[in-house]
C-alpha cells in the first residue's frame, strides 16, 4: 500500500523533497516507515531518537500502524517562536 | 473581517488584532507577548530567519495549547498566532494576547503558552547568519510528555 510522506526543516533538505510517496507492506508502522528512509537516507540516522511523527497531521507514537493513503510526517525538534 | 484565536501564515502579525479578538466585558486583563528576529544567535551575527511549518498540525497544536491553558485557568480567553516565511531582523514571528478577570491567570496563560509553542509547536528555524546558515533544532516534540507540560506550568507561574 502507499503512503505519503512529509518532510520539514533539515530532513526536507537531507532527502531533497518535501514529499514523497512510499510503498509499504500492509500492517506496517511508522516505525518501518522510518526505517526504510533510514536507509534511503543514512543522515537521518543521526535523528533515530530525537525524531516526532505525525499522521495526517496528528501526533502519532512510531508503533502506530498506518493505513493506504495516510500522510505521515517526521519533524525533526522543533524551533518555533 | 474577524481575526481568528488561532493561525499560522505569512502574513505580518499585528497585536492589536489579537488584542480586540481575546476582549471582553468580563476581562480586567489582557496580557500580550512578541517574539521578535534578534540580529545575534549563539555568537553569530543573525541576517533573517526563514520559519517552515506543518501548518495543519500547528493549528492542531495551538487548539491543544488553548485547550490546556482553559483548563489550567479557567476563564482565560488566548489567541496565538505565528508567522511562517521569510522574516528580517525586528520583526515579530509569534504574537499571544491572553485575557482573564484578574491579571495573574493572563500572565501565566500567556507565559506558558510561549513556552508550549516552543515545546510542541511543528515549525522551524532557518536562521541565515554572516557565514552561513543552520537549521535550529530545540525540543523534541511530544505532546503528551507531561514533565514538559509541567515545566511549562512551573515557568509560566514562577
Amino acid at each position: 500500500m502507499r503512503v505519503t510522506v512529509r518532510l520539514f526543516a533539515r530532513l526536507r533538505d537531507i532527502a531533497g523533497a518535501a514529499e514523497l510517496a512510499r510503498d509499504v507492506a500492509p500492517g506496517a508502522t511508522i516505525a518501518v516507515v522510518w526505517a526504510g528512509l533510514a536507509r534511503e537516507y543514512p543522515e537521518f540516522g543521526a535523528y533515530e531518537r530525537s525524531i516526532s511523527s505525525a499522521v495526517n497531521a496528528d501526533y502519532a507514537r512510531m508503533d502506530h500502524e498506518v493505513r493506504e493513503g495516510d500522510e505521515i510526517a517526521f519533524l525533526p525538534p522543533v524551533s518555533g517562536g | 473581517m474577524t481575526t481568528p484565536l488561532l493561525s499560522i501564515g505569512a502574513e505580518p502579525l499585528r497585536l492589536d488584532a489579537l488584542v480586540s479578538a481575546v476582549g471582553g466585558d468580563g476581562h480586567g486583563a489582557v496580557v500580550s507577548f512578541l517574539g521578535l528576529v534578534r540580529n545575534h544567535n549563539a555568537g553569530r551575527r543573525v541576517r533573517y530567519l526563514e520559519y517552515e511549518a506543518y501548518q495543519p498540525l500547528a493549528l492542531n497544536v495551538f487548539e491543544r495549547i488553548a485547550g490546556e491553558a482553559r483548563e489550567r485557568w479557567p476563564g482565560v480567553t488566548l489567541a496565538l498566532h505565528h508567522r511562517v516565511g521569510r522574516l528580517e531582523i525586528g520583526e515579530a514571528s509569534v504574537a499571544i494576547a491572553a485575557a482573564s478577570a484578574h491579571r495573574a491567570d493572563g500572565f501565566a496563560a500567556c507565559r506558558y503558552a510561549i513556552e508550549r509553542v516552543k515545546q510542541i509547536a511543528p515549525i522551524w528555524k532557518h536562521e541565515f547568519f554572516e557565514g552561513g546558515d543552520v537549521w535550529i533544532e530545540g525540543a523534541i516534540a511530544d505532546p503528551e510528555d507531561r514533565q514538559a507540560r509541567a515545566e511549562a506550568e512551573r515557568v509560566a507561574c514562577a
